[in-house]
């Protein structure tokens, strides 16, 4: 629940929304998955509570909301950031990716198609996240290596598949998308 | 059926659920919003044992948006499931310091969150309980009423005025006769910490309590929806009947999941707010400092040995430390009776298996439970046996393992069928071309390059630990269409047995996999029973009871078919969709004719929607006696060994495993994706507790670590180098009456991991280590130890 009061000064007269403790909400314009949104929001807020509560896109997990999993991982401007670490204060201007944007239309990306035949998930808990991390890998270095894989995904903890078959999928995914360019 | 035959058993299928998972279309319980839904959040106890003197609520019930505070006044009620040892909030005292004391219901979790800072409490502090010499000392009590609690008799052994919660054991043969036979005895003790499981999905719960009836509606993230219903109506007090357990994707489990656990006290909070859906969401710190763990244990075992390398005699003590609670942990413990001394023959042997309380967090099932920790004894034990006799650690075994003929420590016969251990061993030391110890001098030259390489393996060996009775079943309905729905009362946390059930409906039916969808969202008001999501007997008991449930259906078929057809039912056989005749193969009638009832052309209908079940119930088996826990506890014993090729760094105690390579009698691979999928996995997280993980608490028994910066899992470049899976599937000796020749395979791939871990790092440095973790500090104060010696 939210307070709305008008100030007027100037002429000018706008409406300031403020938090149930007293703190001005924020506006934040940006682009999640080539959607536009704005929002006012709590400047208090992470960027995944945004996902979650303003935007009710769930497919970003929570792991640890303490920057330390990786669950949360999302593509902001291009580089991979746990959401959780992120004000939402600060994606005003931003165009995020998240696992619900990685499909090509109706069809899986290579890399969703990788994760899948290389048994690359099992509880699924981690896999958004894992996928972005390696989409970000992917987008700026097309032909990484086992260690620069293990490196890009470092950040992003799976208890379930020993990392094995991960690392196999963004390999291959890898792969494909050179092929694909050629 | 021969090979040949199996068109789906053996293939390498995708995951049903993948699809769904990289797609963020799957939904957990953390992702679930109920309309009407509010928010929970605790209060932690933060002393390990203390009186609770009085709780101030009035302040927090004053703040805008709290819609209800609870306390263990309120929530009085017991749980437990072998041990009604636990109550759902604190009452008079708090056991451990995380216990949860209280809880506050608000319209967001914002506001729960602040709530609960106001709850004030006068606690008066206890003497604490730290380990289990303390515990066994019994100067002080954890539950001073255990001889008042509730537990399965004639299994467990509660010992009164103690901490012990429960003394069980074996007795065979004669040790004192024993001993006189051994040319040596040794003895050795060993320790393993208190390890998290760590789902990346934490414990969360929402509950719908009915205010006008007694029903109960739970969301959870649960490994065991049946056991849920069964546990929270009875803390409750109200019929199973009235408890609707819904468990959609769960994100990981590992046995953390498997009992009950947030849900009582969700349902209580429910309750308290006339009705409301409640949800209840772990925190990651709130995960380590309120749920369970793998309990710590030590294990000492004095062993007589003649000259030439076999066992005579064993004593064994293996005591667990549960923390403040032994819900499951009991039963932890009781699996030392029939597996703590490893894949040998021992024919005199005295083991004590004794759970023991403490004013810690608490314990639970863990992937392989109780497994782990006895192996690292065993198996070390077995490879500083072999040091001493100067006999090849692979030979040591050999001369001891299980074979046909011989029976278990329990006393259980080994059939060719039960599986091979000496195969397994056999392919782990061909694939790590083990030639024998390396040189003292060998080690000595290589010490001196800083790095130094070793290898080491080990046996391991399993059993599900469950009840004799443990039963299961499978629902499957035909649609107009001729596809299969098959329902089962097992959760796929990821193991994958959604997938493996559809592989063995699809080889019955001979229908395509596409055609063959195991439904998700397991609901007890609506799916089959399974006793447990645990233990790895799925495959076994799952397979048997959804490949009798499709026998069943094509039997159905057949008799309707067989009127139409004109003859006798037996001379029909099934296949492309289609029951026909065996000879005149175009005598056919479809499935998808024969789906709903057939209809002749002029409008008579025979038959009806094609809908069959299967149960299977565990077979034979029976309690272990109280007095020598002799008796027949294992269902499906699945056997293995791991090999390790790892290289130390002599600086910094840096352990790199080069190469794992782990073979299993599995009996048959049903899909070698998913097999490889928990051998991996397994591996690791046995990586994981042999060398990084595990709790530390200071001297008021409070956890120091309850946070991934300082009690993390492996990451990606934790893992070894090169893992090698080998699955023995030999006809002769695979399970004979599992599906196909399967055993369980889900837990034991993290079993002797660190042992043979253990035994790789003596082969390279010469230091014996006992206990876990092996982190770089450890390893390297030892290496600091063994220099100052003048050993190197």
């Amino acid at each position: 629940m939210c307070s709305t009061e008008k100030v007027t000064g100037k002429n000018i007269e706008k409406c300031i929304e403020y938090t149930e403790s007293g703190l001005p909400k924020i506006t934040i314009r940006f682009e999640v998955n080539g959607d536009q949104f704005e929002k006012h929001v709590d400047p208090t807020m992470t960027l995944l509570q945004l996902l979650h509560h303003e935007l009710k896109l769930f497919g970003t997990k929570e792991g640890c909301g303490e920057g330390e999993c990786g669950a949360c991982s999302i593509i902001m401007n291009g580089k991979a950031v746990n959401s959780c670490l992120v004000l939402a204060a600060e994606v005003d201007g931003a165009v995020l990716l998240t696992v619900e944007g990685l499909g090509r239309g109706n069809e899986l990306s290579i890399l969703q198609q990788e994760f899948i035949k290389y048994d690359a998930l099992q509880c699924g808990f981690c896999t958004p996240g894992m996928l972005m991390s390696a989409r970000s890998l992917l987008d700026r270095n097309p032909e990484p290596d086992d260690d620069e894989i293990k490196e890009a995904i470092e950040g992003n903890f799976c208890r379930c598949t020993g990392y094995v078959p991960i690392i196999a999928a963004v390999r291959s995914a890898a792969k494909r998308e050179r092929e694909e360019l050629k | 059926m021969s090979e040949k035959q199996l068109n789906h058993i053996g293939k390498g299928y995708d995951r049903k659920d993948a699809q769904e998972k990289v797609t963020g279309q799957a939904v957990y319980v953390h992702d679930m919003e109920v309309p009407g839904m509010l928010y929970a959040k605790v209060l932690l106890s933060p002393y390990a044992h203390a009186e609770i003197v009085s709780i101030d609520c009035s302040e927090a019930k004053k703040l805008k948006g709290v819609k209800a505070v609870v306390t263990g006044k309120e929530a009085c009620q017991r749980v437990g499931l072998y041990m009604v040892d636990k109550n759902i909030m604190a009452g008079n005292k708090t056991r451990y310091q995380g216990e949860i004391v209280a809880a506050v219901v608000a319209e967001t979790e914002a506001i729960a969150e602040e709530a609960v800072t106001l709850i004030s409490i006068d606690y008066k502090e206890l003497p604490i309980v730290h380990n289990l010499d303390e515990a066994l000392e019994a100067k002080t009590l954890v539950h001073e009423d255990l001889h008042t609690y509730e537990y399965l008799k004639g299994v467990f052994f509660p010992q009164k005025n103690t901490n012990i919660a429960s003394w069980n054991r074996t007795k065979k043969g004669d040790i004192k006769k024993g001993f006189e036979e051994a040319d040596f005895i040794f003895e050795d003790e060993f320790n393993v910490p208190a390890v998290a499981h760590v789902p990346m999905e934490t414990h969360v719960a929402i509950a719908q309590a009915d205010p006008y009836s007694d029903k109960i509606k739970i969301w959870s993230s649960a490994q065991s929806p049946f056991a849920v219903r069964q546990l929270l109506a009875k803390s409750m007090g109200i019929a199973k009947s009235n408890v609707n357990v819904i468990v959609p994707y769960v994100g990981g489990g590992f046995g953390g999941k498997a009992g009950v656990h947030l849900e009582p006290l969700v349902s209580v909070l429910s309750k308290a707010v006339h009705g409301r859906p409640v949800k209840l969401k772990m925190t990651r710190e709130e995960e380590f400092n309120i749920l369970p763990t793998r309990a710590g244990m030590r294990a000492r075992f004095k062993t007589g040995m003649t000259k030439d390398g076999k066992i005579t005699a064993m004593e064994v003590y293996h005591d667990w430390d549960s923390g403040a609670y032994a819900d499951y942990g009991v039963n932890v413990g009781k699996t030392a009776v029939y597996s703590g001394a490893g894949a040998y023959v021992v024919p005199n042997i005295e083991l004590h298996s004794r759970t023991i309380y403490t004013n810690k967090v608490f314990s639970t099932a863990y992937r392989g439970f109780g497994h782990l920790e006895t192996h690292w004894a065993v198996e070390r034990h077995m490879d500083m046996m072999a040091q001493k006799l100067d006999i090849d650690p692979y030979e040591l075994r050999m001369r001891n393992i299980l074979k046909p003929g011989e029976t278990t420590i329990s006393g259980e016969l080994m059939y060719p069928t039960t599986g091979d251990p000496s195969a397994c061993l056999n392919a782990v030391t061909k694939e790590l071309n083990w030639t024998g110890r390396k040189s003292a001098e060998d080690r000595k030259r290589e010490w001196k390059t800083g790095k130094v390489r070793g290898q080491g393996f080990a046996m391991l060996q399993k059993a599900p630990a469950m009840p004799s009775y443990t039963s299961t079943a499978a629902i499957m309905q035909m649609d107009e269409d001729g596809h299969v729905k098959v329902m089962i009362g097992a959760v796929d946390f990821g193991q994958g047995a959604n997938t493996i059930m559809a592989q063995v409906a699809a080889e019955e039916l001979r229908v395509p996999l596409e055609d063959v969808e195991v439904v998700w969202n397991v609901e007890t008001d609506k799916h089959p029973y399974d006793w447990n999501t645990v233990a790895s007997k799925y495959t076994f008991m799952g397979g048997n009871a959804v490949r009798k449930a499709a026998r069943n259906m094509i039997q159905q078929m057949k008799e309707v078919a067989a009127q139409v057809l004109r003859c006798h039912p037996d001379e029909l056989t099934h296949g492309d969709g289609y029951i026909y005749h065996v000879h005149q193969t175009h005598r056919r009638i479809s499935y998808v004719k024969l789906s709903m009832g057939y209809a002749y052309e002029n409008g008579n209908g025979i038959g009806g929607p094609l809908i069959s079940h299967g149960i299977y119930m565990a077979s034979g088996l029976t309690n272990p006696d109280p007095e020598t826990g002799q008796g027949r506890p294992g269902l499906v014993w699945t056997f293995g060994a791991h090999g390790v090729d790892l290289e130390v760094d002599v600086e910094t105690g840096e352990v790199n495993i080069l190469k794992v390579v782990s073979a299993f009698d599995i009996g048959k691979v049903i899909n070698r994706k998913l097999v490889d999928g928990q051998v991996f996995g397994g591996i690791v997280q046995g990586v994981g507790s042999a060398l990084i993980e595990g709790y530390k608490f200071d001297g008021d028994s409070k956890l120091l670590n309850p946070y991934f910066g300082d009690n993390r899992i492996p990451s990606s470049k934790d893992i070894p180098d090169e893992i090698k899976a080998i699955y023995i599937e030999e006809p002769e000796t695979a399970q004979v009456d599992g599906p196909y020749g399967a055993r369980g395979i889900g837990e034991h791939p993290m079993i002797s991991v660190p042992s043979a871990i253990g035994n790789a790092i003596y082969e390279a440095l010469g230091i014996n280590f006992h206990r876990l973790p092996l982190t770089p500090e450890n390893v390297a104060l030892a290496i600091d130890k063994h220099l100052k010696n003048g050993e190197e």
